[in-house]
């Protein structure tokens, strides 16, 4: 089944289309990669799925109903989360109250307070938190910042994870751990679709692959599919 | 001329006249607001000092209202010029973001605001004063107008033209246009932008006084009017666009006439309108007119 | 973390607000008239601050509708407790203020709180004055009438009623703090966008901790108001209860709770001494205050405020 569909999804800024008439659909179980030169939209794109914007035109269905246009907590509620390129997180809560607000609020059902901290507590061991629950998110390092971000969107019970440039900014040992986690995320049942910059990580990690580039999307197909494009390549120029 | 025209000519040149008033004031507060990024709310006390300055000067020392503006506009603008160099310059360096500062620096203003307003009213009291200026009818085919009035309208286009013609012409002007687009690449481009930022607050708070003085003359003065005119700047600027001057001259106009028109029919309902106006604008169409 | 060392410190100052209340609520038994007068006050500006705070610490919007509020509650006296005997107990009417507040600052936030935030702080600055000219408008046009008179209460019920607000303000406060909703507004003022995208329906949040903020004062408008003999809107709606609030709660930033309680004693003794015999000083005292206070802000405004709001309302955690 389709989890997620976009229809000729546009989206303009000023005079500008920074998303232009774009199809995709990402099928249940999958792990979807989205790539593409900076300001080519990705985010804009993952902002529009969100409901951080509403599209100018177009159609987006999660689990076959239209959810452009809805506000965020309400597509949250209905199973998808994400994370974000600038990593954002509530500095001066905890790190384990950080996650257990995405099962307090996130989930269809809501949870007990005691319950979410238990969750969130189970949470952060999945993802590879490396430090004591309740140090303030604040002063976590980068990539176990990052983590309590997965972990929140974990918490919410989503059945789809946008992951919004997780690499970016890890060493190679964390970026192979945020791979290996990539995986067992899909494991669990949650279908992802993830932006990213590092070419390793996306194509070795992902069932199929779209390319934006100026809003438009170039080339989509398995990552062997879009290594041969040659329109891919002429775009990166030799990654 | 028949009656109706002559109303209807009476309501255009009220309605030009007050929006003239109305873009000064809007252009001032925008050129603090859309480039030095200071929401001053003490714009109204500016104008009011513009107004008792003049009013002063004329009954004291029969000096010409329309002299008063080659007095008043240096001084102002040298006071709003150090206003912001040293208050608001300060406030920017400590402010940790963008949004922390003009929280700040509004808040500065509204402390502005008390101030200005309390010292006229230590200095003039609160009993209303007026004064006469050109205050004789002048007849153009057959209708009559007031002196003042057209006069009024003649000077707030020179000086809104002058004004155009300086940002448009001058390397200062192209500056602050510049700055108005994005103060920082500005800056890097090698704009004084901290000079830039001082001299719009500096000709803001001119433009306000300016209105003041030809204001001066027809209505009646008391230290609190300021603040009835902060908000209709505020609410035409939003109307414009925040941080677009041209849409703060038009938005300007635009309540102007509407103004003119309500209060033809009922003088107590045009700030009702202009609230009106902002209400359906946050409704609708917050970005305003011009906004980006 | 030795938990019996934390269970004694919260019985400790649970045992010192209890001994607080008694010593306040037996006040007009030993204290003099004036005393109660001037308490009462002072409870008041504590009121606007702390409910202020409320909404303006944790969602880091910028209100400067507190006059608004606090006006509208100065009016539902005005116009439920005439002179010619009241209609209405003082408790109702209070209620009622309440609740007025309540509505409009529900309706405000609907309209504005979806915006930036320099929308807000613009309409709600704005506020002030639309009601103002509006009821100026209304007594001209419809009424005919310039000001209202209220029938004078005593200044013992007065001060009950303050300390009820006052009281139930606290209460409420320590509700929020404690409770999911708490939590919800703690993470929008944290990061919005991520407590929208975690599930938070922030514009809902936001909307009714500003009702909730409203609603006191707007009592303690209503409460206030029955001390004074005439009011009219120039009176009722005074852009000074805008900034007051926002002046005291930079001092909470500074230090602990008592900031804004002892910025209320000085305020409140300062309007008993000055207020009627130099209000022009008074307002201009004031207004050097603010602009100094800016000016000398180690860490900016909505540090600051934050700081504050986690001071006053604590929070179960380290302080960062």
């Amino acid at each position: 089944m389709r989890m997620l569909e976009g229809e000729k999804v546009t989206k303009y800024f000023g005079g500008l289309a920074a998303v232009s008439e774009v199809d995709f659909y990402v099928e249940k179980g999958e792990i979807f990669g989205l790539i593409g030169p900076n300001g080519a939209g990705k985010t804009t794109l993952f902002n529009l799925i969100s409901g951080a914007f509403t599209p100018k035109s177009g159609v987006i269905k999660f689990k076959d109903k239209k959810i452009s246009g809805l506000k965020p907590y309400k597509i949250c509620r209905m199973g998808m989360a994400r994370t974000f390129q600038e990593v954002k997180i509530f500095t001066n809560m905890p790190a384990i109250q950080n996650v257990a607000l995405g099962a307090l609020f996130g989930t269809p059902k809501s949870l007990s307070p005691a319950k979410a901290t238990k969750e969130a507590g189970e949470l952060l061991d999945f993802v590879g938190f490396s430090v004591p629950q309740d140090v303030p998110a604040g002063g976590l390092t980068l990539v176990n910042q990052k983590r309590v971000e997965v972990a929140r969107a974990l918490a919410t019970k989503a059945d789809m994870v946008l992951l919004d440039e997780l690499m970016a900014g890890l060493t190679p040992t964390e970026t192979a751990e945020a791979m290996e986690l990539v995986t067992r995320i899909r494991d669990r049942g949650v279908t992802v679709f993830m932006i990213e910059h590092v070419m390793k990580a996306i194509m070795g990690v992902c069932d199929r692959i779209m390319v934006l580039h100026h809003g438009e999307k170039i080339a989509d197909g398995t990552p062997q599919e879009i290594a041969a494009s040659k329109k891919v390549i002429e775009v990166y120029l030799g990654e | 001329m028949p009656e109706s025209v002559i109303t209807i000519l009476d309501l255009a040149i009220g309605g030009l006249l007050l929006g003239a008033i109305y873009a000064l004031i809007a252009m001032g507060l925008s050129l603090q607001y859309g480039v030095a990024r200071v929401l001053n709310i003490a714009h109204g006390e500016f104008i009011m000092i513009g107004a008792f300055a003049t009013y002063t000067l004329y009954t004291v020392f029969g000096i010409n209202p329309l002299l008063t503006l080659v007095i008043v506009g240096p001084i102002i603008f040298v006071i709003g010029f150090l206003l912001h160099r040293t208050m608001f310059r300060r406030l920017s360096i400590t402010a940790p973001t963008p949004d922390a500062y003009e929280a700040s620096s509004l808040l500065a203003t509204f402390g502005l605001l008390f101030i200005i307003q309390n010292l006229a009213l230590i200095g003039w009291g609160a009993t209303p004063r007026a004064y006469s200026y050109l205050n004789f009818g002048v007849n153009i085919g057959g209708a009559v107008f007031t002196a003042n009035r057209l006069v009024i309208l003649g000077f707030a286009v020179a000086i809104g033209v002058g004004f155009y013609l300086f940002l448009i012409r001058t390397r200062m002007g192209k500056a602050i246009r510049a700055a108005a687009q994005d103060a920082k690449t500005a800056g890097l481009m090698g704009v004084n932008i901290n000079l830039v930022l001082a001299i719009c607050f500096g000709l803001g708070a001119v433009l306000a006084a300016v209105a003041g003085t030809l204001m001066s003359m027809r209505i009646s003065l008391t230290p609190t009017i300021g603040l009835n005119y902060t908000v209709i700047s505020i609410i035409i600027i939003v109307l414009g666009g925040l941080g677009s001057i041209p849409g703060s001259f038009i938005g300007g106009f635009i309540l102007g006439i509407i103004g003119t028109v309500v209060t033809y029919y009922n003088p107590s309902l045009s700030l009702a309108a202009y609230y009106f106006i902002f209400v359906m604008l946050l409704l609708v169409r917050p970005k305003g007119i011009f906004g980006k | 973390m030795d938990i019996s060392v934390f269970g004694s410190r919260k019985l400790w100052v649970a045992g010192l607000a209890l001994l607080i209340l008694v010593a306040l609520a037996t006040l007009p038994f030993y204290g003099s008239l004036y005393m109660t007068i001037l308490m009462t006050a002072i409870l008041m500006y504590i009121i606007i601050t702390v409910s202020w705070v409320i909404f303006s610490g944790p969602s880091g919007y910028l209100s400067l509708a507190s006059a608004a509020f606090f006006g509208i509650g100065i009016y539902a006296s005005a116009i439920l407790l005439p002179t010619t005997g009241a209609v209405l107990p003082v408790l109702v009417v209070v209620l009622i203020a309440g609740a007025l507040s309540f509505v409009v600052a529900v309706l405000v936030g609907f309209l504005t709180l979806r915006l930036r935030g320099i929308y807000f702080a613009i309409f709600t600055f704005g506020l002030v004055e639309l009601i103002k000219q509006f009821l100026l408008f209304w007594e001209f046009e419809v009424t005919h009438t310039r000001g209202r008179y209220v029938l004078l209460v005593d200044s013992r019920t007065i001060f009950y009623i303050m300390l009820g607000i006052f009281v139930a303000l606290i209460l409420t406060a320590y509700f929020i703090r404690n409770s999911k909703f708490g939590l919800a507004l703690r993470s929008i003022g944290e990061n919005e966008e991520a407590a929208a995208h975690s599930g938070v329906n922030v514009t809902m949040v936001k909307v009714i901790t500003f009702g909730i903020s409203a609603v006191f004062m707007g009592a303690a408008g209503a409460t206030i108001a029955m001390r004074w003999t005439y009011i009219d809107p120039y009176i009722a709606f005074n852009s000074l209860f805008s900034f007051l609030p926002v002046l005291m709660a930079i001092f909470g930033g500074l230090g602990q709770f008592y900031g804004p309680v002892i910025g209320a004693a000085i305020f409140a003794y300062l309007e008993e001494t000055l207020l009627t015999k130099f209000p022009y000083y008074y307002m201009l005292i004031f207004g050097c205050v603010l602009v100094g206070t800016m000016l000398f802000m180690p860490f900016g405004f909505t540090g600051l405020i934050q700081k504050g709001w986690r001071r006053l309302i604590g929070g179960q955690h380290a302080d960062a």
